[in-house]
């Protein structure tokens, strides 16, 4: 007789406890929020409308929401083959100068159709190549991932500064960014807003690692690695083999923000386009059981919260940037780190209806 | 034995009674309608297969699951068990199968834990040291207090576990599985420290599944089924194959009935195989062994002995450091290591020791676990594609063939009970029509029932041709199951013995490294 208590359904496991945890969230940022002496509904109020009140900021919602699906893969992903990738933040840095890169060199002379998926294509390449050395390094060396895609972070971001100051900056100017892209290299724009096509590359990327890790012999070795090693071995996987597989797609699928970000808005090269996607990243992934459709729904939270803290900061004087910072901490501190809080209590409550 | 009138006692002779004791875990009617008494200063058996709820009644007992209804008497009063601690203040001690020690702590520190008598060390330490002394006086369980933990042998760390228990206060004490990773001197061993406690007064409780454990020790024995006492009986009134029927329900042969081997030529070979590890630690020496086709090769050994190292080596797992190994005509050594895909085309299958670490993935559905090491053969891939229908298909075959229960392809692996888990992955091992079969503990934590099913097809396999390695730690196994034995120790092959000369006071003092046969 085992001593766990049943497993819930996968209907409550991946939407009914992420929404309690949010329900819990909310409930602490709503006390903050009176203690600072500002009405909590007003504010919550405030903080819907800014996020879905208007086709506009519908589009801005969900324009993050396309960076944090990348990010969210990316951790997926590799979490699925045992790995914890914390370097998303420079694998989409990276992606970044790839992508920009190949605009640069080609734009002036090769069509939309060709250049936008040679784009694309370089910045994934870009991405995975940055997480193709972590990778080696643990497959081949035993260096934690985790260690290594810190340091990569850091070493991505001086590299960055260094080519934007010294190499890539436009002529004759005085910040450190690229000169503009050609039309030819820009996504066309929706809803009025930032939001632009590569949220339909975004989706297709959640189907393309659905169809890969459940329904591939690959996917299914890489989750054998992920969760049991040994196993895996016994099966004839090669480990070094698949945990470059896995850090390389995550690298790709980080590397793809730079997509939404440059070519879809900034069209040019710039720095800290991709601050803080990485690491939301993580939390995306653990809110969204690394689920591809769970993916989704995190991110389309996260943006939310994103377009409407910006909302809220800018119609109440007290709530500053940093209070939405503290709000999206709580959502991810108890869609994360707690997720597990109302599990047994939630499980006692099924249990008794089945 | 000392002779005790078992009427007319009433209170006085019961240490614990358990009065219609009732546990539900959702669905699960894990203990039914449970009356039982136990006599102080006896020994007192349950047996039962995995999962008849012998093991969430003594939870209910030491107070780490809530009976849904029923009463806990001890020493005849009533008694509200809601922790472990109140069994402990009423003198129930615990030994779980799994030992709860600190490597890295001596055996006196491990004893003191939880029980430290101040916020200074010192003086609970020198009481420790005299309580341990008296302990060991009295009962004849001498450890060494200053010894570290992982510096014992496993039958010294048992002791330890029972030193901690009596040094709590403990005089009613639980034994949850003791010798499942004893020897068999370990386990005499410990049966003549039972004896002892017993005749200083201490109640025992012992839970196992092994049948020739309860005639050798206790004085009483209840049997479980399906969360029910199905009899009680003295155990000097009994027999193994009336208690083995009462356990599963029905007649169960515990002799292995098998035609002679009909010898084919040989499939496995290995020479010379040695291994060192990173350490320096020589594992493995001077391997040299042949399996034919048709037979049953077993390797007897106390666990920890190469065993584990050898299925490594032959399953491609492992690199051996010297030596080769040779299956079906292809020689690997050192320089041209096979790799565990190779083997499985080669038609080399391989049940591994430890099923949960290593033959399926916990967290996978049935159907998954029952494709891993072939998932990229057809019928279950085309172009790199998972062909779902047809993986669940073949499970739910594998499990009408080999009764795995419940025929769930869709459950997860981690759900089914540890005979079924092993009758899946054998069944996956086996549906290949192996050339080499590759069996390590083909029934560690298997249900009497599920056991005599195994062997069966493990005979199967045999005489279809199939060349068979089994390794167990259960002699009993190994002189059924085995056409020739091989007896491992301190990583090497000590002798070979013919089942039908073989005895296992023998075999076990060849497992010690006492008898080396020449």
């Amino acid at each position: 007789m085992s001593t766990s208590r049943r497993p819930l359904p996968v209907w409550a496991d991946i939407i009914l406890l992420p929404l309690i945890n949010i329900a819990l969230a909310f409930i602490v940022v709503g006390i903050i929020v009176e203690i600072i002496g500002v009405d909590p509904f007003q504010a919550l109020g405030l903080l819907v409308t800014g996020a879905v009140g208007s086709s506009e900021s519908i589009g801005y919602t969900l324009y993050y929401a396309t960076n944090f699906i990348f990010t969210g893969l990316a951790v997926s992903v590799a979490f699925h083959a045992g790995l914890f990738n914390i370097g998303g933040e420079g694998q989409a840095y990276i992606g970044g100068l790839g992508c920009g890169l190949a605009i640069l060199a080609f734009d002036r002379f090769l069509p939309a159709w060709l250049l936008v998926p040679i784009a694309i294509a370089a910045a994934a390449l870009f991405g995975a190549a940055w997480a193709a050395v972590p990778a080696w390094l643990q497959a081949s060396r035993g260096s934690h991932i985790v260690i290594t895609t810190i340091m990569f972070n850091f070493v991505a971001s001086a590299l960055m500064v260094y080519l934007m100051v010294n190499v890539l900056i436009a002529p004759g100017s005085m910040t450190p960014q690229s000169r503009g892209f050609a039309p030819s290299a820009a996504l066309p724009v929706l809803l009025g807003s930032t939001l632009n096509l590569s949220i339909a590359l975004a989706l297709a990327c959640c189907v393309a690692v659905w169809i890969f890790l459940w329904h591939t012999s690959w996917g299914y070795a890489l989750r054998t690695m992920g969760h049991n090693p040994a196993a895996a071995v016994y099966a004839g996987t090669n480990l070094k083999r698949m945990t470059m597989l896995a850090m390389c797609l995550s690298g790709a699928l980080a590397g793809l923000v730079s997509v939404n970000e440059l070519m879809g808005v900034q069209h040019r090269i710039l720095l800290d386009f991709q601050a803080g996607y990485g690491f939301a990243g993580i939390a995306v992934a653990l809110m969204g059981r690394s689920h591809p459709l769970g993916v989704v729904l995190a991110a389309l939270l996260f943006g939310a919260l994103q377009q409407g803290g910006a909302e809220l900061s800018f119609d109440i004087p007290g709530i500053t940037r940093e209070m939405v910072v503290v709000i999206q901490g709580l959502v991810i501190l108890f869609s994360g780190a707690l997720e597990h809080l109302p599990r047994p209590w939630l499980q006692a409550v099924l249990a008794r209806r089945p | 034995m000392q002779v005790l009138k078992p009427g007319g006692l009433a209170n006085e002779g019961a240490a614990i009674e358990l009065r219609s004791i009732d546990k539900s875990f959702g669905a699960v009617h894990a203990v039914r309608d449970v009356s039982m008494r136990i006599d102080a200063g006896r020994i007192t058996g349950i047996v039962g297969e995995n999962g008849a709820g012998k093991s969430t009644l003594m939870s209910i007992l030491y107070g780490l699951y809530r009976a849904d209804a029923g009463e806990i008497l001890v020493g005849g009063a009533p008694l509200q068990m809601d922790s472990p601690r109140d069994a402990i203040a009423h003198g129930i001690g615990m030994v779980h199968q799994h030992f709860m020690l600190i490597d890295s702590f001596t055996v006196l520190e491990n004893l003191v834990l939880g029980a430290e008598g101040g916020p200074l060390l010192a003086g609970g330490m020198a009481a420790a040291r005299a309580e341990l002394e008296r302990l060991g006086r009295e009962y004849g369980l001498w450890v060494d207090p200053d010894a570290l933990v992982a510096d014992l042998s496993v039958g010294e760390q048992q002791r330890v576990e029972i030193l901690k228990v009596l040094f709590r206060g403990a005089r009613i004490l639980v034994l949850d599985e003791p010798s499942a990773v004893l020897t068999p001197q370990e386990t005499e061993q410990l049966f003549r420290i039972l004896t002892t406690l017993k005749e200083r007064g201490v109640t025992v409780v012992l839970i196992t599944h092994k049948l020739r454990e309860i005639m050798a020790t206790t004085d009483q024995v209840y049997v479980m089924r399906q969360g029910a006492i199905v009899a009680s009986r003295a155990t000097r009134d009994t027999n193994p194959e009336e208690l083995a029927e009462l356990m599963v329900g029905r007649k169960v042969l515990t002799r292995l009935d098998k035609a002679p081997a009909r010898h084919g030529e040989v499939v496995l070979r290995t020479d010379h195989l040695s291994l060192v590890d990173a350490r320096g630690v020589t594992l493995l020496q001077d391997i040299g062994l042949e399996v034919r086709a048709g037979e049953i090769v077993g390797i007897a050994g106390v666990s920890g002995n190469g065993q584990t190292e050898l299925l490594q080596i032959l399953s491609g797992i492992r690199t051996p450091s010297a030596g080769t190994v040779e299956v079906g005509g292809r020689v690997f050594d050192s320089a041209h290591p096979a790799t565990p895909a190779e083997m499985r085309a080669l038609g080399l299958a391989h049940v591994p020791e430890d099923r949960l670490r290593q033959g399926m993935v916990g967290a996978f559905s049935a159907s998954e676990t029952a494709i891993l090491g072939y998932h990229e053969d057809a019928p279950f891939t085309n172009n790199y594609l998972l062909d779902g229908p047809a993986v669940g298909e073949h499970c739910a075959d594998l499990m009408q063939r080999f009764d795995v229960r419940p025929r769930a392809p869709g459950l997860r692996s981690s759900s089914f009970s540890g005979g079924n888990q092993q009758k899946l992955v054998l069944a996956r091992e086996m549906d290949q029509a192996p050339k080499v079969l590759l069996v390590g503990q083909p029934t560690r934590g298997v249900d009497i029932g599920a056991i005599e099913f195994i062997h069966r097809e493990l005979v199967k396999s045999r005489d279809a041709g199939c060349a068979v390695l089994v390794v167990s730690v259960e002699l009993e196994e190994i002189l059924s199951l085995a056409d020739r034995i091989l007896v491992m120790f301190a990583g090497r092959i000590v002798g070979e013995v013919a089942p039908a000369e073989a005895n296992e006071r023998q075999l076990g003092l060849m497992m010690a490294g006492a008898q080396a046969a020449a």
